[in-house]
Parts: C-alpha cells; structure tokens; sequence
C-alpha cells in the first residue's frame, strides 16, 4: 500500500508541483480559447450561449492532449518506468495510481476554473450543473484512454501528432454526448441518458485501461 | 537461482541470440562479454522481465518469473543504462520514492550514510541535473546498498565511474558474492581480482 502511496502518489504530485511550467501551460491555452471565443464570433449573449458547451469541451480535450504526454514521457526516458515495473507491485496499479495523478493536477483545476468559463460564455445556472456534471464523469476518461495512447507512443521521437491523431477519433463520441446533454438543459429538458452513457463509458474505461496502459507500456519497452 | 531456458530474441528482423541457456546460482558472477549490438542489453531486459523473448522462459528458484506468486522482484535489483533518476528531485527524494516503490524500509539517517559512503555529502539535496555524470552514476548504484537483494543485474555499471569509484564498486560487488549472492553483468572494461571469481559468458554478434 505504502507503495502506492508514497512511491507512485507522492512522487507525482511533488513531481507536478516542482514542475509548475508544465502544470500550468494546457490550463493557460484552455483560458485563452475560451476568452478569445467572443471575440472573434462576436459578444452576443445568444450566440455565446449557443457555443458556449462546445467551446469549453473542445477546448478541454485539446489542452488535456498538450500535457497528456506528461503522464510516462519523462519516466520512460530516465529509466523510472523500468524500475517501477521491476518493483513488485503490479504494473496496473501502480499506472492506475499515475493516471489519478494525472487527472487530479491537469482536470480539477479545470473544473474549478469552470464557473468562470461559463459565466464568460453567458452560461445559464441548468446549463452550468450539466456542464460540470459532464466534465467530472467525462474529464477521468480523457485522463484513462488517453493514458493508453500514451503509453504506445511513448517510444516514439516526437510522438505528439500521432497522439493527438489517435486520440481525436476517440474522444468524439464523448464530445457528442457532453454537448448534448448541456443543450438539452439549456432546454429544460432531461439529460440523464447522455450523463449515464458518458458514465457507462468510464465505468469501461475504468475497468479496462489499467491493463491496457500496463500492456501498451511494456510493449513500449520492447 | 535464475535461470534462462532455450531463449531465442529477434529484434528487427535480425536474431540476436537462439536457443540460449544461461543460469546463475549463489555466489557468483556472471560477466556478460560481446561486442556493441551483440544483444547484451536485450538478454538484460528479457532476464529481468521488463523485455519478452520471442521463445524460451525464465525462472527464478524453479518458478517462472512471470508468475505472479514469484518473490523474484524483491530479490532482484536491475541497474541499466539510464539512471533511472528524476532530474528535478534530488538525490535524497530519487532514492526514497525509489525504496518506497520497492518496498524497502530505509530511514532518512542510512539515506545520508549510504550515499556519505558514495562521497556525495553536501550533494543530498541538489537536483540531480546538477550533478555530474559519475556522481549522478553514483546516486544510482546507492540502490545496491539500500536494497537486501540477492541477484543484481548491472548493465555497464561502470560507465562515467572514477577511478576511486570503480574500486569501490567492484569491493561491493566482490563482498556481495561472497555472502552468497548473485551478480550478472556486462562492461567492456575487465574486471580486476576484487571482484573475485568471474565466470565468463560470451556473447557473438550475428548477422
């Protein structure tokens, strides 16, 4: 246990923190889209409000991949990848354990940044419950999948277009649904089916990516 | 103790080694020997678990080391070519989360005396980017002193390592086989008598 939580835990939250650059840069690029959005479609309230759900996700997805890479890039390359698979404990769960990480430094303060998002895109108060609901079932599954994409580009020199192309296509069908279900609520109208199949989606996700990232890394090893 | 069994490893299309058999019991040392892409490292990685052999299997004490009920992990510790050491933590934070991860229970005070004993005083708290190339060599072999492990693969250990840092090394080594463990290694310098009995194992370059 102690394993987990001081070799794997500890490490990469000191280790984001002492890189705060890093840390910083997609959350600065997700503000910059959203603010620069009025600006160039025009101010109207109507306008933002229709946008609004669509900017603020795409805008997430597309930040989450500048500092996806974070995840095994620097441990793979130093050789902390090696002796974490030599440690005894198994593989899925010390990856598991990093892809928490992952989504406590690079996701939450995104979700605390979300009120002010949507108070810039003129979100109503339904739409902006059903914007965090989506974010908080939808951001976990961006940090799983794309840990898996990760991991098999993670030899590569400059893997970060193929990664990008290989995630894209993924991650639109919860694009789909998160929008949607922040449409219906600036409806009134009932979004559960959209949340609980982005939440069928990470339950799958949850259940499944650890052994795939474990896989996809030790194939990387090879 | 380890041993390797009918292990064939192609890598681009070029074999590298077929039907290899290889085995280490208590108290020796096994000095891998072949020239640059001979597939030293690679036979390393299989050994350890972290590569797969196309074929063959390998055991540790008659266990297969995949298995999951096999204690290989905590009696092996593997040195490769990258340092495993993170260039924003110091010496102190690398080698803590390391024997966190390994599960190895080590106090901040044997920390300090395990690297005083790798001449790096005053440099415990430096970032490891800092360092040199031998002294950050250095922080990461303090792992064979930290872990009480009985086989050590060591992949060129001493490269970028000073003379005085060699002999130190080599001391190690010697008294560690000497108690009864077991140390596989590759370099392309030859060891001196400190070590004590070598077996040697060749390894051709095949085209």
């Amino acid at each position: 246990m102690s394993a987990l939580w001081v070799g794997v835990f500890k490490r990469d939250i000191a280790l984001a923190f002492r890189q705060k650059a890093e840390l910083t840069q997609p959350l600065m690029f997700l503000l910059m889209v959203v603010t620069l959005f009025p600006l160039g479609v025009g101010p109207g309230p109507e306008t933002l409000q229709l946008i609004g759900p669509g900017v603020i996700w795409i805008a997430a997805i597309l930040s989450s991949l500048l500092g996806m890479e974070r995840l095994f890039r620097d441990d793979f390359q130093d050789g902390s990848l090696e002796q974490l698979m030599l440690s005894g404990v198994p593989l899925y769960q010390s990856v598991s354990v990093k892809v928490l990480c992952h989504w406590l430094v690079s996701f939450v303060p995104l979700l605390l940044l979300s009120p002010l998002l949507a108070m810039f895109l003129n979100l109503t108060m339904p739409m902006y419950v059903a914007l965090i609901a989506t974010l908080l079932l939808g951001t976990p599954l961006l940090s799983l999948v794309g840990a898996i994409a990760v991991g098999l580009t993670v030899g590569l020199q400059r893997g970060g277009l193929l990664l990008a192309l290989l995630l894209i296509p993924v991650f639109i069908p919860l694009l789909i649904f998160a929008t949607s279900a922040v449409d219906a609520a600036s409806m009134q109208l009932a979004y559960s089916a959209q949340l609980a199949i982005i939440g069928a989606m990470l339950l799958l996700a949850m259940a499944s990516a650890p052994f795939a990232i474990a896989y996809s890394l030790k194939v990387s090893q090879n | 103790m380890l041993a390797a069994i009918d292990l064939t490893c192609i890598k681009r299309d070029r074999v590298l080694f077929e039907n290899l058999n290889l085995s280490i019991s208590t108290g020796e040392l096994v000095y891998l020997r072949g020239p640059n892409g001979a597939g030293k490292t690679s036979l390393l990685h299989i050994l350890t678990g972290i590569g797969q052999a196309q074929e063959g299997r390998v055991e540790f004490n008659g266990k297969a080391i995949t298995q999951s009920d096999c204690e290989y992990f905590s009696e092996l510790i593997y040195q490769g070519h990258k340092s495993a050491l993170n260039s924003t933590f110091n010496a102190l934070e690398n080698l803590t989360f390391w024997c966190a991860q390994h599960q190895v229970p080590v106090t901040r005070e044997r920390l300090f005396e395990v690297l005083q004993d790798q001449r790096l005083t005053g440099l415990e708290d430096v970032p490891v980017r800092f360092l040199s190339a031998g002294q950050q060599r250095r922080v990461a072999l303090s792992r064979l002193w930290l872990k009480p492990a009985k086989l050590w693969v060591l992949d060129e250990p001493f490269t970028a390592l000073d003379v005085q840092g060699v002999a130190h090394l080599e001391a190690h080594i010697g008294n560690h086989v000497e108690r009864g463990g077991a140390v596989l290694m590759t370099s392309h310098q030859n060891l001196s008598e400190r070590v004590g009995n070598t077996r040697i194992f060749d390894l051709e370059y095949r085209i």
